[in-house]
């Protein structure tokens, strides 16, 4: 009866996690959507609970309900306590222990054999699962690190280091070999999976924080793949089919990102991009050119009186926390009869729809986001830009200057309306680590300070304006 | 070759299919949430692990097992809870200021 019923509920599972996804397609239905997942989660699990009740060691059981409850807690206080500036670093958390997860299951099946040598078709996936595994859990805490700001988010670089993980990655495949083809024992597999965390490591040191994102979206579909190899293993349906769906999310989302940032993936994961102050022929000597520096009293006075004015958030405002002073600005522009609009980039923030997550939370209203390729030929007739926290994203450099390092990256077109208003902690490049010429336009004028601060400031020049 | 192997590597490409179609129509906005959400559903990964820990009978098969239901326990209930969080400010703003009261009170 059980071994009946086990594919059917798997399959239903299954089709809860598609029918989620599917509704993530609209903001309308997207809670719903994860609620939906959610839900053939509780019925995968609950099911599995059911099966192995039966021929569990009691040892068994102190474990998983241990091990649950415990990642249940941690889970919910984590998800619940992260700031959602903070989210990409929490998302690669719960990314990493996914594949630590995959990774230690795999092992445990190899356990299972007492030293023999794997069939093939078992023992295959479960090298794979070891390895992307291993390398997903590592990589994704150390982007974790870098997000944190445990460590720094340079690019780590030394010299020969593609060689020392090229090295890495031949000594893998060579003990992965070993297993499949010569012996089962498990100080090979063991030593695999260690080798495996070294080199996800060694892999994520020389990425820079501005590209950790589209790291932790690979790693989100390794995972995911890890996850299907492990279905492969135990032959296990929902595993097979759910990790294979965010195999293909991942990869998809991955291949996106590049696109927004107008790179190729190699170059992100081996560009070592920002690590040295590039040459190219945008960056002139930043400190001997002079730009101009306004009081936010003219500044009010000029947005106030503006017909309209588009807000470029960035991610310098998500970490002063600004995104509610924006919207009493926002707000108090409105009531003042000036057409306020936000163009979001698509990597603003430090993911895809970071910003307007950040936004959302503070309730600017859904209808005045404007995504790039809606907006970009509104900045012509735009009266005013309030470029707040972002730098690289209106970079006129990625249209002009082929020898830059972002040449290529679509920008938003903010150099082409009448005035432009940066609010800047201070002349520092963006992440990418080049100078902006828009900085320097005469049309431009720069605010200094705190987002948060300056932001405060405007809103009390307009209301007295 | 075993038959189980091609039935499984059919779920595979199935799937892989699935996934690229059901993904493409995720609009742009909807990123974060989708990567903390699918995230959340590789946390299936969980089944598989009380599989391996219901039956561990050595200190070594206990220690893996306990770790892996841990992991993959904070992966699936961390990853839903984060993703409702996002998505629930998302909603009942279409309507403007119908929707969302908060907004109303503190102008």
């Amino acid at each position: 009866m059980t071994g009946l019923l086990t594919p059917l509920v798997y399959l239903l599972a299954s089709v809860l996690f598609i029918v989620g996804l599917r509704f993530l397609s609209s903001p309308k239905g997207a809670r719903r959507g994860n609620t939906v997942a959610a839900i053939g989660m509780a019925l995968a699990v609950a099911w599995t609970v059911v099966l192995v009740a039966g021929r569990s060691t009691p040892a068994g059981i102190i474990i998983c309900v241990l091990g649950v409850l415990l990642g249940g807690i941690a889970g919910t206080v984590g998800a619940r306590r992260v700031r959602m500036t903070a989210m990409p670093q929490m998302v690669a958390l719960f990314n990493g222990v996914g594949g630590g997860a995959a990774a230690l299951v795999a092992v445990a099946e190899l356990l299972q054999l007492g030293g023999q040598r794997p069939a093939l078709q078992s023992g295959l996936p479960s090298v794979f699962a070891i390895i992307v595994g291993g390398i997903s859990f590592a990589g994704s805490a150390i982007a974790f690190a870098k997000l944190q700001e445990l460590m720094t988010g340079r690019p780590i670089t030394y010299p020969a280091q593609q060689v020392v993980n090229g090295l890495l990655a031949v000594l893998i495949m060579a003990l992965a070999v070993a297993l499949l083809a010569v012996t089962g024992q498990p100080a090979v597999f063991i030593a695999l999976l260690a080798l495996a965390l070294v080199l996800g490591v060694a892999f994520v040191l020389p990425i820079g924080g501005a590209d950790m994102p589209v790291v932790i979206s690979l790693l989100n579909a390794c995972t995911g793949l890890a996850v299907a190899a492990s279905g492969f293993v135990l032959d296990n349906f929902a595993l097979i089919v759910a990790g294979t769906l965010v195999g293909a999310s991942g990869t998809i989302l991955t291949m996106l990102m590049g696109e927004a940032m107008g790179r190729s993936l190699a170059n992100v994961l081996f560009g070592a991009f920002g690590s040295v102050k590039t040459a190219g022929d945008a960056a002139g000597p930043a400190g001997e050119r002079s730009v101009r520096t306004g009081n936010s009293e003219d500044i009010g006075t000029l947005l106030a009186y503006s017909r309209n004015v588009v807000v470029v958030p960035g991610y310098g405002l998500a970490v002063a926390q600004a995104q509610h002073a924006v919207r009493e600005l926002g707000e108090q522009l409105e009531a003042r009869g000036v057409d306020v609009q936000y163009a979001i980039h698509p990597v603003a923030g430090r993911m895809p729809g970071h910003m307007n997550v950040l936004l959302a939370e503070a309730n600017v209203p859904y209808e005045q986001l404007k995504e790039m390729d809606e907006i970009n030929d509104q900045f012509k007739s735009t009266d005013a830009v309030l470029v707040v926290g972002a730098n690289d994203v209106v970079n006129p450099a990625a249209k002009s200057s082929p020898g830059s390092p972002i040449y290529g990256m679509p920008i938003l077109n903010v150099d082409q309306a009448k005035t432009v208003v940066f609010l800047k902690r201070s002349m520092r490049p963006g992440f990418a680590g080049i100078d902006n010429e828009l900085l320097y336009d005469p049309k431009t004028v720069m605010l200094f300070g705190d987002a948060k601060d300056s932001l405060t400031k405007l809103l009390a020049a307009v209301k007295a304006a | 070759m075993n038959q189980q192997l091609i039935v499984n590597f059919t779920y595979f490409v199935l799937a892989v299919f699935v996934g690229i179609e059901v993904i493409s129509k995720v609009p742009t906005i909807l990123h974060t949430p989708l990567m903390s959400g699918s995230n959340a559903i590789h946390g299936i990964i969980l089944v598989g692990a009380l599989i391996i820990a219901a039956g561990a009978q050595t200190p070594l098969q206990i220690a893996l097992g306990f770790v892996a239901v841990l992991l993959a326990t904070t992966n699936v209930v961390g990853g839903f809870v984060v993703t409702d969080r996002m998505l629930e400010m998302f909603k009942g703003r279409r309507l403007g200021a119908g929707g969302n009261s908060g907004t109303e009170e503190k102008r």
